[in-house]
């Protein structure tokens, strides 16, 4: 027995409330924060992540009060992610009740940020996430790049190189998307993943791409993921967390069943 | 009514403490505090911590709290989380050494990739605690219960019939130890959903 790998719902937060997904053309509203995140740790989910897409200029505050009236009540990790740009906003959420947090374009914007941030609050409470595209470099070799904005603005960084620059700066985790991938239901980008694992030996979340449970099974089995993370098959009743554990228990994954 | 004290030396983020505290104890005064008065004057004491070793010593040092956390931990219940465990230990091993408070006999060493069984570090997730002896702190669960954990060093406690727990990862480790009136754990138990929070509430129990 060792550490299981973990399931992670992420839920896309707007001005307070649970939403289906940045993706989807009308956005619906799919309901109070703390009581979705409350259904996902009864099915047995190992962490929640948040996504905060809120754009009103009260947003810091908005996504403040919704992650310490979830901490109150939901007892384990919170993951938030969002805009964030500064040691400052993570210690208030730290302080509201996150756990860790997630930082994508800030990194890129300045990549001391990463440093400074896990210098003041410790590695473990900073998630570092990398949207990441396929493309072919001049010697003809397959190559991904750091995307940000969602896909659309392109960096010229290499994202296998950055990986490596987020853990010496001191990123405790890596949560990887394939820009290729996300909103597919095609499955992960399993070479994406294996190749950032075997340059780095801190935690790689896999994200971007589920469909259903044999891709969560191929991420973790042959993507080496240490955790997977996924929105819309949770949020729109496809599977429970506890039917993806069931699935991956009997093909010999380690998770927590309880 | 008890009071229930959280140390604060101002090296980690209590909130999740505090939260989980609140919710098992509704009828009891919980305070977050670094006064060492109003710590000994706590019915029961939590020492949680986050961090590297070398700074939580000498935050401890600098808020004069050596003294207050020696004393209460031999008078009263006396619970330690994470890194408030390894500093009750002889000695840590991070930060090419540091000296601990030497509540409890032993040492602090890093977890490693073995031979054939490579890890990452640090141990981040849920993991089973195997018990090891009887105690008040396991009423209502069950053995090979999962607990959060987030680490990369773990205790090596001389006397091993402190050991109540132990967790597996690149090594078996000592992630429960109780002393008298001392429980400590490697794991967040104010973290680790309904096990956690009965863990939480066994403690309050405990007089």
């Amino acid at each position: 027995m060792t550490v299981t790998k973990r399931i992670i719902p992420c839920l896309d937060v707007d001005n307070g409330r649970v939403v289906k997904g940045i993706k989807f053309v009308n956005i619906k509203d799919a309901g109070d924060p703390v009581e979705v995140a409350k259904k996902y740790n009864d099915q047995g989910a190992d962490e929640i992540t948040f996504l905060d897409i809120t754009a009103s200029s009260d947003k810091r505050k908005t996504i403040l009060n919704v992650v310490e009236k979830v901490a109150s009540q939901v007892f384990i990790p919170l993951t938030v992610g969002g805009g964030i740009s500064s040691v400052s906003d993570i210690r208030s959420l730290l302080n509201s009740g996150a756990d860790k947090i997630t930082i994508n374009t800030a990194a890129i914007n300045n990549p001391a940020l990463i440093s400074e941030a896990s210098q003041a609050v410790g590695n473990q409470c900073i998630v570092v996430a990398i949207d990441a595209k396929r493309t072919i470099n001049t010697s003809n070799k397959l190559e991904w790049e750091i995307y940000t904005h969602g896909g659309r603005n392109p960096t010229g960084i290499n994202a296998i190189e950055w990986a490596e620059n987020m853990e010496n700066r001191g990123a405790g985790e890596l949560l990887v998307t394939s820009m290729d991938k996300d909103g597919t239901k095609e499955g992960f980008d399993l070479e994406l993943m294996q190749a950032i694992n075997n340059k780095v030996n801190i935690p790689i979340i896999a994200s971007g791409g589920v469909g259903n449970l044999d891709h969560l099974y191929e991420g973790i089995s042959i993507g080496q993921a240490d955790a997977v993370l996924a929105a819309s098959i949770f949020h729109f009743g496809t599977y429970t967390v506890q039917e993806v554990k069931n699935y991956l228990s009997k093909k010999g994954i380690n998770v927590r069943i309880t | 009514m008890k009071t229930i004290a959280i140390i604060d030396y101002g090296m980690s983020n209590l909130s999740s403490v505090v939260k989980a505290i609140e919710y098992i104890a509704p009828n009891e005064k919980v305070i977050v505090s670094s006064n060492a008065v109003e710590i000994d004057n706590s019915d029961k004491i939590i020492f949680p911590g986050q961090g590297a070793a070398k700074n939580c010593m000498k935050s401890i040092y600098e808020k004069k709290l050596e003294g207050v956390i020696k004393k209460n931990s031999k008078e009263k219940p006396f619970l330690g989380i994470c890194m408030g465990m390894q500093v009750l230990m002889d000695f840590s091993d991070e930060n090419n050494g540091t000296q601990c408070l030497s509540v409890i006999k032993g040492k602090v060493e890093k977890l490693k990739s073995q031979k054939n069984n490579k890890i990452k570090i640090p141990h981040m997730g849920w993991n089973k605690i195997i018990k090891k002896n009887d105690h008040p702190i396991w009423h209502n669960i069950k053995d090979g219960s999962f607990f959060y954990f987030v680490h990369s060093y773990y205790i090596n406690p001389l006397e091993k019939s402190t050991i109540i727990g132990e967790t597996e990862y690149g090594k078996i480790f000592s992630s429960v130890i109780a002393k008298n009136n001392i429980i400590a754990i490697q794991g967040h138990p104010e973290k680790s959903s309904d096990v956690g929070l009965q863990f939480l509430k066994n403690f309050i129990r405990i007089n």
